[in-house]
């Protein structure tokens, strides 16, 4: 080390700090706690009012009459069970919900296990393939799903054709039509679960399956014994999280089918905005939007669950 | 001590296979299913694409719709000339760049608070911020929809039907899930860095702007990104709030105006569908890693 | 510079008493070393000092100002941390000059001080460099650079050469006591290797379970001990301690070991002694060194015995000898040609000129 004479320069820019007593109020204001506070005020306000204050609004517009003038207690909700087309929309929305998600987490894990088989360095490129339909807008995708069901001019029932096989209704039959918009939400939210398990998969320790090699395992045994148990969180957080995002699916059904034919592909998305916005039937509206929520609040008890009991795995 | 023991080994003799051959076959099965499945991912927007590049008459013709056989850009050009389209995609990138500014503006700050300085209520807040993203916008439309309604009534402020009521909206859905990947970057950094700050001199403020900012920067573009593509995409709220040509934003302009009645102008509606998905698609191109960054930082930090 | 006085300072963390009541006075141009086992609060103290940690009890006072209430920045300390705490996005000089930059000093002086630190430290080629390019050893210096370039009061170390592999520790040491040679600012210093405290204090502070066991120079600290913990803490290997009686033999005291062994103590130890309780439980406390093997020494004071060894250690410049006495494991340091081989007695002498004893229940230091 170079030898050198420390000159002690005249603190310039410094007076010497004396500690002053400062006011109470100023101590309140750079006390940690306080700009912390502040830091998140603008969080809470907008959580507040723009997403817990609507919520419980709405639980008091469902209690008013059609004109909004005089106040029906439960009347909203004793028409709704009166209705088929209530229950219709039940059954369908958990039925849209339960199939997609179940096919979403299953092609997901099955892609995520081709991916990681690939060499590393092609993973990236397959990866991004594969990821498309997420970053596409899903009106967008459902407009070329539209078309591609399209009762005339179907490009799959074009190919259909050459094998003999009549056109489809794609969205013109009931039952076709169910299909038709559990398959796009499938086809948009795959990839969503294809990103996720693939990341839990590279952090499964590769010696693992190294002892399991040796212990004689096959690959489904792999799977079963392995890579399930280690993926078990993310898998039943995934899980959880697509069924609440798509037992509250609005966009493909809207553009799809409209609810169509005949209500028997509405959620309860789309029926409520039928009913309160193009019906101008506010509280009925409400009132269906409502009853999303005891299911959507059980799903988030069993994901705060899981969460917590990572947290507590984890440590 | 060492016996002869003979073990009957009673199980069939299995044939022994070369190991190096099974992962060869392994793979080459890898390759073909996941060919099968890109087919499956990218088979909509490539038509997509395709159908885009057709006149009316060869849509109409009993044609091979998977081809082009008379490419013509005239689709792109009247779209791209038709000053109605052109406003929606300027409402869509006005309202995604107000809400991506204020997307950052909230949750940064917030995330930092919420991860770095211990407050009172602070645990609650964090677990009800995730919580909110869990009461989607198909609930909260209706109630907010009669709200700015009754805002008018009472300030005669008419925040309806304009698109800068998207912007009010929009970080609903987006500042939560930012917030979440930001808290998840920010507890990240060591809390050595904190105290150095600290020691150093630094107020709260200059420590996030400072140090935690830079450091955490892949964390920021990623938000960035995320609230992007929320905000480009959305189609529920502008569908219930915007009625006015002149107020829509992309999706919702595309679906109303596009699709007149019974006549489906199909090549434009293809046209338009690309544009709209565009930018997203731009954007994954070219940080792809940010954007899958985002979510699974999101999720697997829990 | 500065002096720093804590009076009766305690830390209480949801009712574990990290820190109880401490009394030190570090003089201005000190450099004090807190060391201890982990758990025992010196870097809780330290912290204190620093102000990132609140003081449950007592007073801290740096330069004469209380600062129980004063932020860190206000109290112009500068603190090296374990693992160094690089700013990652900027430069060494932009790391540096944080501080001064936050304070809005004029340009040209921080300059001149961030180039001032460089040259002592011998970092001038790296200031353009982030720290992910620069090795442990640089970092480390970098980070009193950042230290330094802030002329504070006081400077805290919170076991800076932790992270370091042994060699680079030892020249690191090297390094930190030349600053302080040049620089002197008050320093405070917290390890746990008490080979560290020794080579670098001014005076020594060892802690124990929240209390200060011992304040003094390390001579002081090896030589005299105060407490089984301090006279077992520091040195290495480790003092040795049997279980023994004072008798009274032929006239002479003696001090027992067991049945076989017993030495006549020296004069001056004989009138120390001969005070103490013929029954009280004592112990022996010897360093390794001065049990050796009976050809290298003998004199007054040395007296001779013979064992059986267990186990030896070859170092090179010296075999460390392990036998028991009385159930107690004994280490002596023996010459290398003196023979020692496991499982075979050897003639030994102990230097009991330099015997300490102590109570076997209080653990104080006769």
């Amino acid at each position: 080390m170079a030898d050198v004479a420390i000159t002690t320069t005249p603190h310039s820019a410094k007076a010497k700090p004396r500690a002053k007593p400062v006011s109470g109020f100023r101590r309140f204001l750079q006390k940690k706690s306080t700009i912390a506070f502040f830091m998140a005020l603008p969080l809470i306000l907008l959580i507040a009012i723009l997403v817990v204050y609507p919520a419980i609004y709405s639980i008091h517009l469902a209690t008013l009459n059609k004109s909004m003038q005089r106040y029906v207690g439960f009347g909203n909700f004793k028409f709704l069970f009166t209705r088929e087309t209530f229950w219709m929309v039940v059954r369908q929305s958990c039925l849209f919900a339960i199939t997609a998600v179940v096919f979403k987490a299953l092609i997901g894990f099955i892609t995520a296990h081709l991916v990681h088989n690939v060499p590393a360095n092609k993973q990236r490129k397959w990866r991004g393939m594969l990821l498309v339909p997420w970053v596409i807008p899903p009106a967008m995708t459902t407009l070329a799903w539209l078309w591609l069901f399209d009762p005339s001019y179907s490009a799959f029932n074009w190919i259909l054709a050459h094998f003999g096989v009549g056109p489809i209704p794609w969205t013109g039959d009931a039952g076709w039509a169910r299909f038709s918009v559990i398959l796009v939400n499938i086809w948009y939210g795959a990839p969503f679960f294809l990103i996720l398990y693939l990341a839990s998969l590279k952090s499964v320790p590769e010696q693992l399956y190294e002892a399991a090699a040796i212990d004689g395992c096959n690959w489904w045994q792999r799977i079963w014994f392995i890579t399930l148990p280690m993926m078990r969180n993310i898998i039943s957080i995934t899980v959880l999280f697509s069924l609440i995002v798509t037992f509250a699916n609005f966009d493909i059904v809207r553009i799809l089918t409209s609810g169509g034919p005949l209500d028997s592909t509405h959620l309860f998305a789309t029926w409520a905005f039928k009913l309160g916005i193009e019906s101008s039937d506010i509280p009925l509206g409400a009132s269906v939007s409502l009853f999303m929520f005891p299911i959507l609040a059980i799903a988030a008890i069993f994901i705060l669950r899981d969460i917590n009991q990572r947290g507590n795995e984890a440590s | 001590m060492t016996m002869a023991t003979t073990i009957d080994k009673a199980g069939p003799r299995r044939k022994l296979r070369s190991m190096s051959r099974d992962r060869t076959w392994a793979l080459r099965w890898s390759y073909v299913f996941l060919t099968i499945f890109a087919i499956f991912f990218l088979f909509p927007p490539i038509y997509t694409l395709i159908t885009s590049l057709k006149t009316s008459g060869e849509i109409s013709a009993a044609v091979n719709p998977w081809w082009v056989y008379h490419p013509t850009l005239s689709n792109y050009r009247e779209l791209l000339g038709s000053s109605q389209f052109l406003r929606f995609f300027l409402n869509s990138a006005m309202v995604s760049a107000c809400v991506v500014v204020i997307t950052m503006l909230i949750s940064i700050p917030a995330a930092f608070a919420l991860a770095r300085m211990k407050f009172w209520g602070s645990a609650t807040l964090a677990t009800g911020v995730f919580l909110t993203y869990l009461i989607p916008d198909s609930l909260l439309f209706i109630p907010l929809f009669k709200m700015f309604a009754v805002f008018h009534d009472y300030t005669g402020i008419q925040l309806l039907n304009h698109w800068y009521v998207l912007v009010i909206v929009y970080p609903t859905l987006t500042v939560p899930f930012a917030t979440w990947i930001m808290i998840g970057y920010f507890a990240s950094i060591p809390k050595e860095l904190d105290e150095a700050a600290i020691v150093d001199g630094a107020t709260w403020m200059q420590t996030l702007l400072r140090i935690f900012v830079p450091v955490a920067f892949p964390g920021i573009i990623a938000a960035t990104i995320f609230a992007f593509t929320v905000s480009w995409s959305q189609f529920l709220y502008p569908l219930a709030f915007t009625t006015t040509a002149s107020e829509l934003v992309l999706p919702v302009g595309i679906i109303t105006t596009l699709i007149k009645g019974d006549v489906f102008n199909w090549g434009q509606i293809m046209t338009g569908a690309l544009l709209s998905a565009a930018p997203p698609l731009i954007i994954y191109a070219f940080l792809m890693d940010y954007y899958i960054s985002g979510l699974t930082a999101g999720a697997t930090k829990g | 510079m500065a002096d720093v006085e804590l009076r009766n300072v305690a830390k209480t963390y949801d009712n574990v008493e990290a820190v109880r009541g401490i009394d030190l006075d570090i003089a201005d141009h000190e450099f004090v070393v807190l060391v201890g086992p982990s758990g025992c609060g010196k870097s809780t103290t330290l912290r204190m000092i620093a102000g990132l940690e609140d003081i449950t009890g007592g007073e801290i006072t740096i330069d004469g100002d209380v600062v129980n209430d004063v932020p860190p920045k206000d109290r112009d300390i500068a603190m090296v941390f374990q693992n160094y705490a690089l700013y990652p996005h900027m430069t060494v000089a932009e790391n540096m000059s944080f501080g001064l930059r936050l304070k809005r000093f004029p340009k040209a002086e921080i300059k001149q001080r961030v180039d001032e630190a460089a040259r002592i430290l011998d970092i001038t080629e790296l200031l353009e460099r982030k720290p992910k390019a620069l090795s442990g050893g640089q970092r480390q210096r970098v980070a009193m650079g950042r230290a330094i370039v802030r002329h504070p009061k006081v400077f805290l170390f919170d076991e800076p050469l932790s992270n370091l592999d042994a060699k680079l520790r030892v020249q690191m040491r090297i390094e930190i006591k030349k600053v302080h040679q040049k620089v002197r600012t008050t320093t405070v210093y917290v390890t746990h290797d008490q080979v560290e405290a020794m080579t670098l204090a001014d005076r020594v502070v060892v802690m124990n379970k929240g209390k200060i066991e011992q304040v003094g120079t390390p001579n002081e600290l090896y030589h005299k001990p105060a407490t089984k913990f301090v006279a077992g803490f520091i040195g290495s290997p480790a003092m040795n301690f049997i279980p023994c009686r004072i008798e009274e033999t032929s006239g002479r005291l003696c001090v027992r070991l067991s049945d076989q062994i017993a030495f006549p103590l020296p004069p001056e130890r004989a009138a120390r002694y001969k005070s103490i309780n013929r029954d009280d439980k004592l112990l022996l406390g010897l360093r390794p060194e001065h049990i050796t093997d009976a050809k290298s020494n003998s004199g007054p004071g040395f007296e001779p015995f013979e064992a059986r060894l267990e186990v030896t250690e070859p170092m090179g410049m010296e075999t460390l000898i392990y036998f028991p006495v009385n159930g107690a494991q004994v280490c002596g340091r023996a010459n290398p040609s003196a023979g020692a081989q496991d499982g075979a007695p050897l003639k030994m002498t102990v230097d009991l000129n330099n015997m300490h004893l102590l109570n076997a229940e209080s653990g104080v230091v006769i």
